[in-house]
């Protein structure tokens, strides 16, 4: 019956997600007061979620700053006001760019993974084994891969800023010949330290929803190789949505609460 | 002691099982048989709660399990070994790793201790040095075997085994039997085993069960289920086609064929 409207079944498919999502995160909060996963298990996932995950966020970084700075000259030289480029840059790296590009990017990279490890184990009967062991799946897998995307996400999110921003600034005072030292004072003068950990909190929503997502999506693996990739396709395509929808509402809600300091 | 009252559960549009009724009293071993896809597997899950029966009822030493949240139902589970059919071993961890979980998981004993039970486990089930290998790196027995040694480790009341001679050697096999007779006599360990293999039936089990279109067909002694006149039994356990199986391999030859 829906199913003759694909938009409508999509609809219907996210929301349904984003229902056993929240549920999801009920059991890891309820999970996170309990015992806590063995030390070893938290490191093994902040390395492969953090530490793995920089050499695309970096990169993703650079090229967003440089290309900002690129574009954003042609527009101001116009009105003669290239000293303003790095502001620009810096402004919009920090608040927009930075946590969502490396918000997507890391949904590609870490949901992707997530999603194919845990449906996988669910496929091989790896989760019943977990269960059938007395251990809570969701304590054993879930907790440790939401803590450390929450906790990374950030950090990779401040480091892509950082590197946006110097490709920006070599761009500008390197090659397209903008003052140095009118290029820093405006960066400096715009930049803000609200802005910057807005950045912060909401890149570490997106790494929980993008950790949520995909385990959810995991542990409704359907049965098979072509259930896993399914799963994992789903889970990226599901992260980034709600990570551009939710980017929308967190900066309208942080526009709300804003101090009267940060301005 | 285990028990299994009326249990029904469809699965993927399937009434798999229809009423189930099995009794296994405490230091008894059972041995459920019964043709594939019929429900096996499926039955040993609901009995550790895995899966959440339509309706029925499992007593695990009186204690009605169906009801329980998952929360709960992880002490009852902590009595149990389960050896799955696939073994369903981690594989991001070595085979010493898995072998210990329930120990690292929910003992207290220091690690030099936990290595020296994961030794003991592994060298019944014929094991040596492979403790640092990760099961991708395994054959096919030697992960049945591995799981095994997972299943026994923490010294469990009951131990479900889902077809554990499947894949290995006659020798193994031989092997995998005596210990779990050996369990079940000198641990009182209760015991259900699902098999296709006669033999190891005939050596492991007190009682036997044939599953059969999602109910119990027969619950008897070994013998009493070797001299049983009952048409489906008996084909079973002499490993013979029906007339229908018959007619949808050979056609129209099916007759001649039966003849010899
Ligand atoms: N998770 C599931 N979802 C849907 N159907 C399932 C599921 N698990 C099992 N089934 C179905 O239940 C039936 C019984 O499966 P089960 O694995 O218990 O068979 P079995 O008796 O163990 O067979 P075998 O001897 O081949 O292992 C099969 O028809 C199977 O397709
Ligand atoms: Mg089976």
């Amino acid at each position: 019956m829906t199913s003759a409207i694909p938009g409508v079944t999509a609809l219907i498919n996210i929301f349904r997600t984003a229902g056993g999502v929240f549920l999801l995160a009920l059991e890891t909060l309820r999970a996170a007061v309990g015992r806590w996963p063995r030390r070893r298990v938290l490191v093994d996932q902040f390395y492969l979620i953090g530490y793995r995950s920089t050499p695309v966020v970096l990169t993703t970084g650079l090229f967003t700053g440089m290309v900002l700075a690129v574009q954003s000259f042609n527009q101001f030289r116009r009105v003669n006001i290239t000293s303003m480029v790095g502001a620009v840059v810096g402004v919009s790296m920090v608040k927009e760019l930075g946590p969502v590009l490396s918000g997507l990017m890391l949904a590609g990279r870490v949901g992707a993974a997530i999603t194919a490890e845990i449906g996988t184990m669910h496929v091989t009967e790896q989760v019943d084994a977990l269960r059938a062991l007395a251990t809570n799946p969701v304590r054993w897998l879930v907790l440790p891969r939401v803590l450390a995307a929450v906790l990374m996400t950030p950090i990779l999110t401040l480091m892509a800023d950082v590197v946006g921003i110097a490709g920006g600034t070599f761009i500008c005072v390197g090659f397209l010949k903008v003052e140095w030292h009118f290029h820093y004072i405006n960066m400096l003068d715009w930049l803000r330290v609200w802005d910057v950990s807005v950045g912060c909190a909401k890149s570490s929503v997106f790494g929980l929803l993008i950790a949520l997502t995909s385990a959810y999506k995991g542990l409704n693996t359907e049965p098979g190789a072509a259930g896993v990739g399914k799963a994992a396709t789903e889970a990226v395509v599901t992260s980034c949505i709600l990570i551009l929808i939710s980017d929308f509402f967190l900066s309208v809600f942080f526009n709300a609460i804003k101090p009267e300091w940060a301005n | 002691m285990l028990e299994i009252r009326d249990l029904h559960k469809h699965l993927g549009g399937k009434h798999v099982l229809r009423g189930v009724n099995l009794t296994v009293p405490t230091g008894e071993a059972l041995v459920i048989i019964g043709g594939s896809g019929c429900g096996k597997s499926v039955l040993l899950k609901h009995i550790l709660g895995l899966f959440k029966p339509d309706s029925g009822q499992v007593l695990v030493d009186g204690e009605d399990t169906v009801p329980l949240p998952e929360r709960e139902l992880f002490r009852v589970r902590k009595r149990f070994g389960m050896l799955f059919q696939g073994g369903a071993l981690f594989d991001s961890m070595t085979v010493a790793d898995n072998v210990s979980f329930a120990l690292d998981e929910h003992s207290k004993l220091p690690a030099s201790e936990k290595l020296a039970i994961v030794q003991k486990k592994l060298a019944v089930v014929g094991l040596k040095g492979v403790e640092k290998v990760y099961p991708a790196d395994l054959s096919g027995g030697m992960k049945k075997r591995v799981a095994l040694a997972r299943a026994i480790a923490a010294d469990p009341d009951f131990l479900l085994y889902d077809e554990p001679t499947t894949g290995l050697d006659p020798i193994m096999s031989d092997v995998i039997n005596e210990l779990i007779v050996k369990l079940k006599t000198t641990l009182n360990v209760t015991t259900i085993v699902v098999t296709h293999d006669m033999a190891s039936a005939r050596k492991i089990a007190d009682k036997m069960a044939m599953l059969h279109e999602g109910t119990i067909r027969i619950h008897a002694t070994p013998d009493e289920l070797y001299a049983s006149d009952d048409d489906v039994v008996k084909r079973f356990i002499n490993g013979l086609a029906s007339v229908e199986q018959m007619k949808e391999v050979w056609g129209e030859e099916a007759e001649k064929r039966m003849a010899k």
